[in-house]
């Protein structure tokens, strides 16, 4: 019990901060207090089939199939399904973390992670679709087009300055 | 409808999975709960200091800030307030339309975009627990100079 409370000391903090910005000034604690539940009500809508496809994907996948197409001979075939995977997805960022992890337990190369993180943060194409609308078709793909160039070159540049041993300590974090 | 979409994904593979093996959906349920109560504290402490940020840095004082700056001075406040926020792109991308209209400058507002998405300040704690520090400081640091670039080539060819 007390163990499980100390694993939320931050969130218990900040709630505990809330409470006194709404103390001191009643109308910005409200405000804080109504993001911080729709925050939650958007997880917890976003997430349950996120994990459970981990799940999922982790019983039935074998690891040697993931390998093939995303693992360290994947080659160029590789980076371009780690775009697509990131780009076909939709929703927040830190949905992306969960499926990055099961993506290196299940032995994915550590560039396609990283390609992977980078298109699903800048690339979704649903996101693409509204930008286009609000800001003119030009601007999304001009945008988009650069970004892939980037989010690529990034990978490499990450990929080359984590050491072996960094990046074995970062997979033993996911391995079960 | 992403949700919707993916809600649909999930459930199809259940249904699959089920019919194909009792036991081993029981194990991928059993690991899928495993994994979001494992990582369940630091998404509440992100998404709490989220609440935060986004009440004293909302959409109306964003506004506010990018509209003042302009130049290269204001590409640096914008890619700032873009890599501390956290503004969901159906906010976003017509709050950087009325920002167009009302005189910001095209570079200011491709930096802002850009390092919105790229660079996520107040989720890096979550990103940490998932890849570490280096990587984490290295994927956001490369991503907010990037975005600069992004912002450079999108002022060329943008008018």
């Amino acid at each position: 019990m007390v163990r499980e409370a100390l694993r939320y000391r931050a969130f218990i903090l900040i709630i505990v901060a809330d409470v006194a910005i709404w103390a001191v000034w009643p109308s910005a604690g409200v405000t804080v207090l109504r993001h911080t539940f729709s925050n939650f009500a958007q997880m917890a809508s976003v997430l349950p089939p996120v994990f459970l496809l981990i799940g999922l994907l982790d019983v039935w996948v074998p690891k040697e199939t993931l390998m093939r197409f995303l693992g360290d001979r994947s080659g160029f075939l590789g980076v371009a399904i780690s775009i697509v995977l990131g780009a076909a997805a939709a929703g927040p960022l830190y949905a992306a973390f969960p499926v990055a992890a099961i993506m290196m337990r299940k032995g994915a190369k550590f560039s396609n992670v990283i390609v992977f993180l980078g298109s699903w943060s800048t690339l979704k194409i649903p996101m693409v679709l509204f930008e286009a609308s609000a800001l003119g078709a030009r601007f999304a793909i001009t945008r988009w087009v650069a970004s892939v160039l980037g989010v690529t070159a990034m990978a490499l540049i990450i990929d080359r300055a984590v050491t072996k041993d960094e990046k074995r300590a970062i997979y033993a974090r996911h391995e079960i | 409808m992403f949700t919707l979409l993916a809600y649909a994904l999930a459930i199809g593979c259940l249904v699959v999975s089920l019919a194909r093996d009792r036991d081993r959906t029981r194990t991928a349920f059993r690991k899928a709960v495993a994994a979001f109560t494992g990582i369940l504290p630091d998404f509440a402490a992100v998404l709490g200091i989220v609440g935060l940020v986004l009440t004293f840095l909302s959409p109306k004082t964003v506004a506010g800030l990018i509209g003042a700056g302009t130049g290269f001075v204001g590409m640096v406040i914008t890619s700032l307030i873009g890599a501390v926020t956290l503004i969901p792109g159906f906010v976003a991308f017509p709050l950087a339309k009325s920002l167009l209209d009302r005189g910001a400058g095209m570079a200011q507002i491709a930096v802002f975009v850009s390092t919105l998405m790229m660079v996520g300040f107040v989720t890096a704690p979550l990103e940490i627990r998932y890849f570490g520090k280096k990587v984490t400081i290295l994927r956001n640091g490369l991503a907010y100079l990037y975005s600069f670039i992004v912002a450079f080539i999108i002022g060329l060819v943008v008018r």
